[in-house]
């Protein structure tokens, strides 16, 4: 049997308010729901780390992956979080799919639809994908990615993080450094991070900001040093090579030069600042092992953890709206 | 058809050309249009003569849309010729300009005379081809631009596709000169627009869409106002949608360069913002513009500086429709949505009613040669009657093209086409 954490259990008493049938975008989500997806997701921490992890709070219900993008981390942590939540899980990979003899996306998504999942979780690599999917599917749909638009999941599980490691977020400063203008994660970030009262700056080179990003409200640097001065978290962002051999970069070691993270321009944040990245790390590229191993600073495992609590909640929240009769 | 002579009365004339608007009454006999009545006092008719009373509705010439696609020959299931004439029909467009791109391309003669004679059996609206200015519209070797212009097409484009090589540009425009042809281009620099199904912006940056900046037009229109002054040749600008490319574009009327521009109803009518949450049916070539642009270009309507107004009518099926935004297809239907979607601009106050009409009617048919889109003795009866107050609210799903890729699905419009005259025949009655 497993036993609730008592701070689980008392979050889980609380009577919530997610009145969103899909969960494809921060802009969709009020201060107020992201507050009790952080408690809901903190109490799951505590429960991931216990030997017995697995509770019946989406039992009879199937989760499916459909992940048209690869993805170990993201794919594998949604997984995990519907089983331990006792979901029934499928995983779609385009490649052993229809996908490839040239059916669309929709008919995809009707196809699968059809087979009465309660919870379709979706990478694209096309802005807008999950949306439209959403416009077609009578279950509930969970945006993982897509293209460069967003992925509020992983908005979510790095507000956990600083959450745990700052105990606030409102008047945090935090720099996000790098491929901003590929970035759904940067999207997502400067949303979430603003409802939630942070200050955010954007680094990079002007061929990766966002054209008019300068509306976001964010103050926006192209000397690293200069735009990480004094802040508290520098949320590092992966950047492709092959976009850095001379096409938004003219090579990856003039982008590690000036753009990529160690200690002698770490040096110029806050003492107490943090280090965060959504992952996988080109290391020595955009970031120093020095930095990311370092245990005192970097929190990018922690990110990993708080990813498989952060999709609990969003699932449990969901999950919670869904009919048991369609 | 009966030879029975026909009058309209009872209706408030609109006649560009003449720069006429008041009441009168339009005689029609075997076609043509045998006698315009301006003024009140229509005088006795004679007892053969059919009437026709408007009860006051707007008699204007027929509009004349030279940017048409249809999906024949090649893809028939995204639009025949006849089921675009029908929208035509009922849009009040009487003559319509085919796009060459088609499959296979128009770029010889015989296509263009396939495509007449399929027109001619559908014997609805007057159909005309454009002809490809390069052969497979690859823009690479000039296309039959001579054979083409003597088997009927109207003038040359590579219609989407910019010829994006300089000097093919240069012969193109010389050699079309020589024959007194016409040669359209849409400009769009091709490297900056590669790829991109938004315009730049803080919208296309926030929706995570690939976006192509603004002055890509401005540049290739800097190129093409260069080698219309270097060749002498004219030059339609397929298009103008951005506020610099107009710039540029006055620079060139100032200096005296036979440049006409045309631009479309839905860059007169949406913005980038309207995409809203990925509805692709508000991807059309070349993206929606920001609303600076947008005001822009009804200023350089208002202006006179762009003088022909274009549909764009570019069916795309659901199928290549409802697809995540990058990967759907381009393109708007708007044959039957052109003439109320123009008269917001007069409803609004924005530009006067005549000015409008003529963007549609004698200006691009005085373009391209054409003795239509006049209410003038002799001209073919081709007209439209119409309710210009007339609410109506579009409805993508009763559109009589075959594809209902339409961004005015929902749109509250004002004016509705009563009857449509082609020859005088009655083609649409509503």
């Amino acid at each position: 049997m497993t036993t609730t954490p008592p701070g689980l259990n008392e979050v889980l008493q609380r009577t919530f308010s997610f009145p969103k049938r899909h969960f494809l975008s921060v802009t969709d989500l009020n201060e107020v729901e992201v507050a009790n997806l952080l408690d809901l997701a903190d109490g799951f921490v505590s429960l991931n780390r216990q030997t017995a992890k697995k509770l019946d709070l989406l039992k009879g219900r199937t989760l499916m992956n459909l992940f048209f993008e690869n993805s170990t981390r993201t794919q594998s942590s949604f997984e995990l979080a519907g089983k331990r939540l006792g979901a029934d899980v499928v995983n779609m990979s385009p490649r052993s799919s229809a996908m490839s003899k040239g059916e669309t996306l929709i008919d995809t998504a009707v196809t699968l639809n059809a087979m009465q999942p309660d919870l379709l979780v979706i990478r694209h690599a096309s802005s807008g994908a999950a949306s439209l999917l959403s416009q077609k599917v009578t279950c509930s749909v969970v945006n993982a990615g897509d293209g460069q638009h967003e992925h509020p999941t992983q908005a979510l599980l790095d507000a956990l993080s600083m959450r745990r490691a700052f105990g606030r977020i409102a008047g945090l400063s935090v720099a996000i450094c790098g491929d901003v203008l590929h970035s759904r994660v940067a999207r997502s970030n400067i949303a979430l991070l603003q409802m939630l009262g942070a200050e955010v700056r954007l680094v990079g080179p002007p061929t990766l900001i966002p054209s008019q990003a300068d509306r976001w409200n964010v103050a926006i640097h192209h000397d690293m040093r200069e735009g990480i001065k004094g802040c508290d978290v520098v949320m590092m962002l992966r950047l492709q090579l092959e976009r850095m051999d001379g096409v938004m970069a003219p090579s990856q070691r003039e982008y590690f030069r000036f753009f990529g993270l160690d200690r002698e321009k770490l040096a110029f944040a806050a003492p107490h600042v943090r280090v965060m990245h959504p992952g996988p790390m080109n290391r020595g590229v955009e970031i120093d092992s020095d930095v990311a191993d370092d245990l005192s600073v970097s929190l990018i495992q922690d990110q990993v953890e708080m990813g498989v609590a952060a999709r609990m909640a969003v699932l449990t929240s969901l999950a919670a709206r869904l009919d048991n009769d369609r | 058809m009966s030879s029975r002579p026909t009058a309209f009365t009872n209706v408030r004339l609109l006649d560009p050309a003449s720069g006429y608007d008041g009441p009168g009454a339009v005689v029609v006999t075997e076609g043509v249009i045998a006698d315009v009545v301006k003024g009140g006092d229509v005088g006795s008719l004679s007892k053969d003569i059919e009437v026709v009373d408007g009860r006051g509705a707007l008699l204007l010439p027929g509009l004349v849309d030279i940017r048409v696609k249809t999906g024949e020959p090649g893809t028939e299931t995204k639009e025949t010729l006849k089921s675009a004439a029908r929208a035509a029909a009922a849009g009040g467009v009487t003559s319509i300009v085919l796009q060459p791109d088609t499959h296979p391309v128009v770029d010889e003669p015989s296509v263009v005379d396939f495509i007449l004679r399929r027109a001619r059996d559908i014997e609805l609206v007057n159909v005309y081809p454009a002809g490809a200015a390069t052969k497979g519209a690859e823009g690479q070797r000039m296309a039959e631009i001579g054979l083409m212009a003597e088997a009927g097409c109207l003038y040359v484009t590579d219609a989407d596709r910019p010829i994006v090589d300089s000097k093919v540009m240069r012969r193109v425009l010389s050699y079309a000169k020589a024959f007194n042809v016409l040669v359209a281009h849409r400009p769009a620099d091709p490297w900056l627009s590669g790829g991109a199904a938004a315009s730049e912006g803080e919208f296309a940056s926030r929706m995570g869409l690939p976006s192509v900046p603004a002055v890509a037009e401005k540049i290739m229109l800097e190129r093409d106002l260069a080698l219309v002054e270097l060749t002498g040749a004219r030059l339609l600008v397929d298009q103008l949608t951005t506020e610099a490319a107009i710039e540029s574009f006055r620079r060139g009327r100032d200096k005296g360069l036979a440049v006409i521009a045309t631009t479309s109803i839905n860059h007169l009518s949406f913005n980038e913002v309207d995409i809203g949450d990925y509805r692709t049916f508000c991807k059309v070539e070349p993206p929606l513009r920001s609303e600076d642009d947008r005001q822009a270009v009804i200023e350089a309507v208002a202006s006179g500086l762009i003088q022909v107004i274009v549909s764009a009518h570019a069916p795309a099926p659901a199928e290549d429709k409802r697809l995540p935004y990058d990967e759907a297809a381009p393109g708007a239907v708007g044959l039957q949505t052109l003439l109320p979607a123009l008269l917001t601009f007069h409803h609004e106050g924005r530009i006067p009613l005549i000015d409008l009409i003529r963007a549609v009617t004698s200006a691009p048919a005085d373009l391209l040669g054409l003795p239509a889109g006049r209410l003038a003795k002799g001209a073919p009866a081709d007209l439209v009657l119409c309710d210009l107050n007339a609410p109506l609210i579009i409805d993508a799903d009763k559109l009589l093209s075959k594809s209902k890729n339409s961004p005015f699905d929902g749109r509250r419009l004002q004016g509705k086409v009563l009857r449509t005259v082609v020859d005088g025949r009655t083609v649409y009655e509503a």
